[in-house]
């Protein structure tokens, strides 16, 4: 179990590291910094001694160490928009797009779980081939596009719920159901085709056998084994949400690290951007050692594997 | 994340047999694909305005079939007069010419890659595989906003993002697939016979990853639509006054309160495209290899 954990977290690092070289690479396209954090009418003197103060005079390996060393203490610089540490900026948007990503969460699992269930037990049936069309529809159909659905239809036709801001519970209606739209069909065909093994398994028969009530059998038991897969799933779809959220975020003005993101991209704050990317690669990496890591703990066969 | 992808995969190989129902050619979504393919190659012919024209006259006109509605403008026009429908053709093209582009590059890239990693093995596999992961650790739309930062904006920064992010969809499964083609005989007997290794890789590799090629293509089409909607949506992506369908859901979406069709109708043909390449795209894979039914 040491050397999986021990692999595991060195892809991470990996990962990570090649995240930063991507931005690092990325910053050296956008031409010169300095212009950038200069007024334009600057003397050319100013632009050399500015250069030089951020070391950018030096070989380029070195100003890749001096980026790293910065960014391994979490420094991506100042914004030049809000004249604050660019992480910091971010981390104080964090707790809002962590919100959001769980209430997203909570409604894809509110949905996929009765959902999956039900075309299980009653494979075929009505619910069943409504489930699977419902899932397609789901794949192919933008969230940010059912976001402005939503707007349109629950907030500005019938007004039963605002459509833009954090506050009130009210507010997270909205776009939970927007980011959560997604992983709704893919979770709720997981559960189906597992629900359908676990059904068919000898325990549950032996079950039947012994006259439980279907609906303890199936709620109880069998949903407990066939739940396993969606866990991993869950897993993954949070690191996808806290990490891409970027246009639901938009579409609701949610004030959390995407739509900062975005804002920044407009303003060519830079930093901030930069500092978005790292911080979304870093959950995506982490949120995804933690479900591989439970994953092992839940089936061993991985671990030995 | 690897670890929980290929085992809700091996998973899925059992859903999807399970599920095997009817394997009916998808007569639907095929046309509708060649609607948007036809409308690419031909829309100034087809439309009835130009897309771009302004007539502030006809502004706000709803839909034909409501009230204040005419026939012509069957779909209604925006804020400036301009007419939607012609406005959804001229975006099927954007659309079009961005997802050729960047299936062609991003299949040519990974299929390359992927071929050399599992042909050769060892360190280049090695390399190339953590790459892959690498690549895929970073989640796309924040690496999209990294580059919509840097680079000037339009159709070339767009294909870019999207080669960027998709090369590992074809790199990942054609290492796998070609991990088991080398250990087949007829190209152990190529090497006996001395056949050089660029040409085992077009002759006797490249053939046999075709039908693969094709049903990632088909499924990365609708893919590639939702994601360049997405970058337009944000502004980061096509520029007015190039006509786009997510360029038109941000223009639409400051008028939401009064105009319900102008989010409405290229939300739909986005779906409609994306519907139907989805569907051709699994019909496509259960044909080829019915076996390996959701593996790709």
């Amino acid at each position: 179990m040491t050397r999986y954990i021990t692999n595991r977290a060195l892809q991470g690092l990996i990962a990570i590291f090649g995240a930063l070289l991507i931005v690092f690479v990325a910053q050296r396209l956008s031409g010169d910094p300095v212009a950038l954090m200069l007024p334009m009418d600057a003397s050319e003197a100013e632009f050399t001694a500015m250069r030089e103060a951020l070391g950018l005079d030096r070989p380029l390996l070195v100003q890749f160490a001096i980026f790293l060393g910065n960014a391994l203490t979490g420094d991506f610089g100042q914004s030049y928009q809000w004249n604050a540490p660019a992480m910091q900026l971010l981390l104080d948007r964090l707790p809002a797009t962590l919100e959001l990503a769980m209430a997203g969460l909570f409604f894809a699992v509110l949905l996929a779980v009765p959902l999956g269930v039900f075309s299980a037990v009653h494979r075929g049936g009505f619910l069943d081939r409504s489930a699977k069309v419902f899932a397609m529809l789901g794949q192919a159909i933008p969230g940010f596009w059912i976001g402005l659905l939503l707007i349109l239809f629950i907030a500005v036709e019938l007004q039963w719920l605002p459509a833009y801001g954090r506050g009130t519970p009210a507010h997270l209606v909205l776009p939970a159901i927007a980011l959560g739209w997604y992983p709704v069909a893919a979770m709720t065909r997981t559960l189906r085709s597992s629900m359908l093994d676990v059904l068919e398994s000898d325990y549950v028969r032996m079950e039947r056998a012994i006259g439980l009530p279907e609906r303890t059998i199936v709620w109880r038991y069998a949903l407990r084994n066939a739940a396993v897969p969606l866990v991993t799933m869950v897993g993954v779809y949070f690191a996808n949400m806290l990490g891409g959220a970027f246009v639901i975020e938009v579409v609701f003005a949610w004030p959390g690290v995407g739509r900062t993101v975005v804002d920044a991209v407009f303003a060519r704050d830079f930093p901030v951007v930069q500092a978005g990317v790292m911080l979304s690669a870093v959950v995506f990496v982490v949120v995804n050692l933690l479900v591989d890591l439970s994953y092992g703990f839940i089936d061993p066969r991985i671990r030995r594997g | 994340m690897v670890e929980a992808l290929s085992y809700l995969s091996r998973f899925g190989v059992k859903v999807f047999r399970r599920n095997t129902v009817s394997n009916k050619f998808p007569f639907i979504a095929s046309s509708v694909l060649a609607l948007v393919v036809i409308c690419a190659l031909f829309g100034p012919w087809i439309a009835p305005y130009q897309a771009t024209a302004i007539s502030l006259a006809d502004a706000m006109t709803p839909p034909a079939w409501l009230e204040g509605g005419s026939t012509a403008h069957l779909l209604g026009t925006d804020n400036l007069g301009r007419d939607i429908l012609s406005r959804i053709i001229a975006g099927a093209r954007v659309s079009t010419v961005i997802a050729f582009y960047a299936i062609v590059l991003s299949g040519l890239i990974g299929t390359g890659l992927g071929m050399a990693a599992g042909y050769f093995g060892g360190v280049v596999d090695a390399v190339i595989s953590r790459i892959i992961d690498t690549q895929m650790a970073v989640p796309s739309i924040p690496l999209a906003m990294l580059f919509a930062a840097v680079l000037p904006p339009g159709e070339a920064m767009v294909i870019f993002i999207i080669v960027l992010s998709y090369w590992t969809w074809y790199a990942r499964i054609v290492r796998g697939e070609v991990l088991s083609l080398r250990e087949r005989d007829f190209i152990a007997l190529a090497k006996v016979a001395g056949v050089g290794t660029p040409t085992i890789f077009v002759r006797h590799l490249a053939p046999n990853l075709l039908n693969t090629l094709l049903v990632l293509a088909t499924l990365q089409f609708g893919s590639v639509i939702v994601f360049e909607a997405g970058l337009s949506f944000l502004g980061l992506g096509i520029q007015p006054p190039q006509v786009s369908w997510g360029g038109m859901l941000s223009d639409g979406r400051n008028f939401i309160e009064v105009a319900w069709w102008l989010i409405t109708m290229p939300g739909l043909a986005i779906m409609a495209a994306c519907l139907a390449s989805n569907l051709l795209g699994d019909w496509l894979r259960d044909t080829f290899d019915p076996l390996r039914r959701q593996v790709l």
